[in-house]
C-alpha cells in the first residue's frame, strides 16, 4: 500500500517537474507604470454587420486652365464623384463591385456609356474571381489590368488607358481604365503565364478634343470640342478582340517576362481615306521585360515591336511599325526622399518608305522619339504630406509635360491637394507641346466614409 | 622594472581576453536569442495589428493591417512577410510584400489595387518610418544581429542589459542603444536609443505579453518618439503560430489575388 502511494507520488511529482520544465515560463513583469493597459485597444470591425465589404469614397476637385483656350472652357476639371467598392467573398468564389456615380458639369453629358466613361455612372469594376483548379485563377468581367515596368509609361501594357483623366488632374488611379476581359493565369511553380481575352476591343479613353485641345493633322490646327475625332470603334463582338499574353518567372532577384499582343492601336493610329474618321489599325506586339535590384536601387528594362496593319509603311493613313524600348532605375535618395529617371525611345521602322508616303508639305515625324522622365516624391509630417513631381522631356521632340502633385492628409480619411500639368514645346504638333493650352492647376478634396 | 611592467600589463591582457571572449559569445547568445523569440517564433505565423500614431499634438492617425510571416529555414536568417492593409481607407486593399535578405537589401513589392499594379520597391534605409509610425522598417522585421557589436552591460534578477554598438554608424540616426532582455523569455522589454550626446532619441517599450500557443509573445507596445514627442501604439491580435502558410503566398499569385483565408 505504502509503496504504491509513494510509486502515485513520485509519478506525480516527476510529472509536475517535467510540465514546470516545458511550461510557461515566468512571463516578464512589466517595468513599473507599464501594467497601464488602457492603450491596448483590440481592434472594432465596424463592418461586422454588413454581408459584404463596403468602400465608400467622395471625391470633390476643381481646375482652370492657366491660359486661354480657344477649342475649351476655362475650367479643365469640375467634378464630384462618389466611389463605392463592394466585395463578397465566399467560400471559393469572391464578387468585386466598383462604380463612380459622377457629377461633372465641365463634361455636362450625363447619359452612360460604360466604354468611354461618359456620363454620370462609371463601372470600374465587375468581376468574379476564383480557382477552378489549383494551379489556376480566372477573373472574369471588368477589371483594371496593368503589367510591365514602366512608370507612367507603356510598352507591354495594352490595356486600356484613360488619358483625359490623366491630364487634367484626377487622381493616378484613372489613368487606367477598366476593361471587360476574361483573365486566366496559370501558375506551374516557377514559370506562370497570364492569358486575356477581350470579346470587344476596348479602346484608351484617348484625347479626342471634347476635354482638352489639340493639334488636328488634317487640318492642321488645334482643334477642340467644336470639332471632336469622330473614331470607327471597333465593336464587333468576338471578332473585334483582343488577346494579351504574358509569360513571366523570377531568376533569383530578377523579374523577367515575355509579352505578345493581338489587337488593335488603342488610341487612333490612323485615318479613313475616304471619311477622314479615326481608326484603329490592326497592331501586333512582341515584347519583353526584366526588373530587379541594381545598386541600391530597382533597374528595369523593357522593349516591345510593335507591328501595326499590313502595308502600314507606305500608307500614310497608318501608323508604322515600331520598335520601343525603355529602361528605368529608381533609388531612395534621401529620407523619404525616392527619385527615378527612365530613358523611353519609340523608332519607326522602314522610315524611308513612310518619308516616301507622306504627301507634299505632310509634318515629317522624326525616325526616333526619344524620352526621359525623372520622379521626385518627398514624404514629410510623418507621410501626412506628399510632394511629387514628374517630368516628361523629349529632347527630339523638344517638348515635355510636368506634372506636380501636393496631398495632405489633414485627417486619416480627409485629403487635401493640389497639382498642375504643365505642357511646353517648340511645336504646336509635337507629342506634348499641341497640349500647350491645356496648360491647369487643380485642386482636390477627398473624404473615405 | 619596466620591463616586469609590460610583463604584468601583457599577461594580464592574455588572461583577461579569453574571459572578455567568453563574454562576447554569452552576449551574442543572448541576442540571438532576443532576436529569435523576437522575429522567428516557429516557421511561421499571422497577425492583425493595430497602430495608432499619436503625435507631440495628441492628433491620431490609426493603420490597421494583416501580417503574414514565413522563415525560408530554421537559421533565423531569410524571411518573407506580407502585409494586407485595412486601414485606413486610402490603402485598404493594398499589400506589401518584403523578402528580408540578410546579404543584400531587402526585395519589396507594393500592390496598388486600383490600379492592378505591382511595383518593386527600392529599399535601401530600413531606418524610416513603417506606414508614417514612429516605427521603423527595421523595428517591424527586425535589425541583423551582426550589425552591432553588443556588450552585456548588467545582469539583474530579471533582466539581460545589453548595450549595443553600430559596426557601420553612418548608415543609422543613433550612436549606441540598450536593450532590457527578459530573462526567462529572452524578450526585449525596453530598448532605448541614444545619440552621441546620449539624450534618447526612441524608445521601445513591450506593453503586454502573453502566451500564444508555447510562445511568449508580446502582444502589445509603444515606440515614443522622443525628438518630436510623438508615439506609435502596436496591438496585436489573433495572434497564431505554424499555420502552415505556402511558400507561394509571397509570389505575385497572391499580391493579386489575396489569400483570404489567411488573412481573415
Amino acid at each position: 500500500m505504502n509503496k504504491i502511494f509513494i510509486a502515485i507520488a513520485a509519478m506525480s511529482f516527476s510529472q509536475t517537474v517535467w510540465a514546470q520544465a516545458i511550461d510557461v515560463p515566468d512571463l516578464p513583469e512589466l517595468p513599473e507604470g507599464l501594467g497601464d493597459l488602457s492603450s491596448v485597444t483590440e481592434s472594432l470591425d465596424e463592418q461586422a454587420s454588413l454581408p459584404f465589404d463596403l468602400t465608400m469614397s467622395w471625391d470633390m476637385r476643381a481646375g482652370v486652365r492657366l491660359q486661354n483656350d480657344a477649342h475649351e472652357k476655362d475650367m479643365s476639371l469640375g467634378e464630384t464623384r462618389l466611389q463605392v467598392g463592394i466585395v463578397k467573398d465566399f467560400d471559393t468564389v469572391s464578387f468585386n463591385f466598383a462604380a463612380d456615380f459622377v457629377l461633372d458639369p465641365v463634361a455636362d453629358i450625363y447619359a452612360v456609356d460604360l466604354e468611354t466613361g461618359q456620363g454620370f455612372i462609371d463601372v470600374r469594376e465587375a468581376n468574379i474571381v476564383f480557382s477552378p483548379i489549383d494551379f489556376m485563377d480566372v477573373k472574369l468581367g471588368r477589371q483594371v489590368l496593368t503589367w510591365g515596368t514602366g512608370d507612367l509609361l507603356f510598352i507591354n501594357d495594352l490595356f486600356a488607358k484613360d488619358y483625359k483623366s490623366f491630364f487634367i488632374g484626377r487622381d493616378n488611379e484613372y489613368l487606367k481604365a477598366p476593361s471587360d476581359a476574361l483573365k486566366t493565369s496559370f501558375f506551374f511553380g516557377d514559370t506562370n503565364i497570364d492569358v486575356i481575352y477581350l470579346p470587344r476591343f476596348d479602346a484608351d479613353r484617348f484625347i479626342d478634343g471634347t476635354r482638352l485641345s489639340f493639334f488636328d493633322r488634317a487640318s492642321g490646327d488645334l482643334t477642340g470640342r467644336e470639332n471632336p475625332v469622330v473614331a470607327n470603334r471597333r465593336e464587333d463582338w468576338f471578332d473585334n478582340d483582343e488577346q494579351a499574353i504574358r509569360i513571366y518567372r523570377s531568376f533569383g532577384a530578377i523579374e523577367g517576362a515575355l509579352y505578345y499582343y493581338n489587337g488593335y492601336w488603342k488610341s487612333p493610329a490612323g485615318q479613313n481615306a475616304v471619311t477622314g474618321n479615326a481608326e484603329f489599325p490592326r497592331l501586333h506586339v512582341y515584347g519583353a521585360s526584366m526588373r530587379g535590384p541594381v545598386a541600391h536601387g530597382i533597374g528595369s528594362l523593357e522593349l516591345g515591336y510593335y507591328k501595326s496593319a499590313e502595308g502600314a509603311d507606305s500608307n500614310p493613313f497608318v501608323r508604322n511599325n515600331e520598335f520601343r524600348f525603355m529602361m528605368g532605375y529608381e533609388q531612395e535618395i534621401g529620407t523619404e526622399l525616392t527619385g527615378s529617371v527612365q530613358y523611353y525611345l519609340e523608332r519607326k521602322s522602314d522610315y524611308d518608305v513612310y518619308r516616301a508616303s507622306l504627301p507634299h508639305g505632310a509634318i515629317v515625324d522624326d525616325k526616333a522619339r526619344h524620352l526621359l522622365t525623372v520622379r521626385l516624391t518627398k514624404m514629410l509630417k510623418q507621410q501626412d504630406l506628399k510632394l511629387s513631381l514628374f517630368n516628361f522631356y523629349s529632347p527630339s521632340d523638344k517638348d515635355g509635360y510636368m506634372r506636380f502633385n501636393v496631398s495632405y492628409k489633414l485627417r486619416d480619411n480627409l485629403k487635401i491637394e493640389a497639382g498642375g500639368n504643365v505642357f511646353y514645346g517648340q511645336e504646336r504638333y509635337s507629342f506634348f507641346g499641341q497640349f500647350k493650352d491645356n496648360t491647369n492647376l487643380y485642386t482636390a478634396l477627398h473624404y473615405d466614409f | 622594472m619596466k620591463n616586469l611592467l609590460k610583463l604584468t600589463l601583457l599577461l594580464s591582457a592574455v588572461w583577461a581576453m579569453p574571459a572578455y571572449a567568453a563574454d562576447t559569445k554569452n552576449v551574442m547568445e543572448i541576442v540571438k536569442q532576443a532576436n529569435h523569440v523576437s522575429y522567428y517564433k516557429a516557421d511561421d505565423g499571422r497577425a492583425k495589428v493595430n497602430m495608432r500614431i499619436i503625435d507631440a499634438q495628441g492628433r491620431e492617425r490609426v493603420r490597421e493591417f494583416v501580417i503574414l510571416r514565413k522563415d525560408d529555414d530554421e537559421t533565423d536568417g531569410k524571411q518573407k512577410f506580407y502585409v494586407y492593409f485595412n486601414k485606413p481607407a486610402d490603402v485598404k486593399k493594398m499589400v506589401f510584400m518584403v523578402a528580408k535578405n540578410l546579404d543584400r537589401d531587402d526585395d519589396r513589392w507594393l500592390y496598388l489595387p486600383a490600379l492592378d499594379l505591382v511595383k518593386r520597391i527600392a529599399a535601401s534605409d530600413e531606418r524610416t518610418s513603417f506606414v508614417g509610425s514612429d516605427f521603423f522598417y527595421e523595428d517591424v522585421s527586425g535589425r541583423g544581429v551582426n550589425e552591432d557589436i553588443h556588450e552585456l552591460l548588467e545582469t539583474d534578477d530579471k533582466y539581460y542589459i545589453v548595450k549595443s554598438t553600430p559596426k557601420d554608424p553612418q548608415n543609422v540616426e543613433f550612436t549606441t542603444y540598450k536593450s532590457w532582455i527578459h530573462k526567462s523569455t529572452y524578450l526585449p522589454i525596453k530598448t532605448e536609443y541614444y545619440d552621441a550626446q546620449g539624450e534618447t532619441l526612441r524608445s521601445y517599450t513591450a506593453l503586454k505579453v502573453e502566451m500564444v500557443g508555447e510562445h511568449p509573445t508580446v502582444i502589445a507596445s509603444r515606440m515614443e518618439n522622443h525628438e518630436t514627442g510623438g508615439k506609435t501604439l502596436m496591438n496585436y491580435s489573433s495572434v497564431k503560430y505554424d499555420i502552415g502558410l505556402p511558400s507561394n503566398i509571397f509570389t505575385e499569385r497572391y499580391l493579386r489575388k489575396v489569400p483570404r483565408k489567411y488573412i481573415r
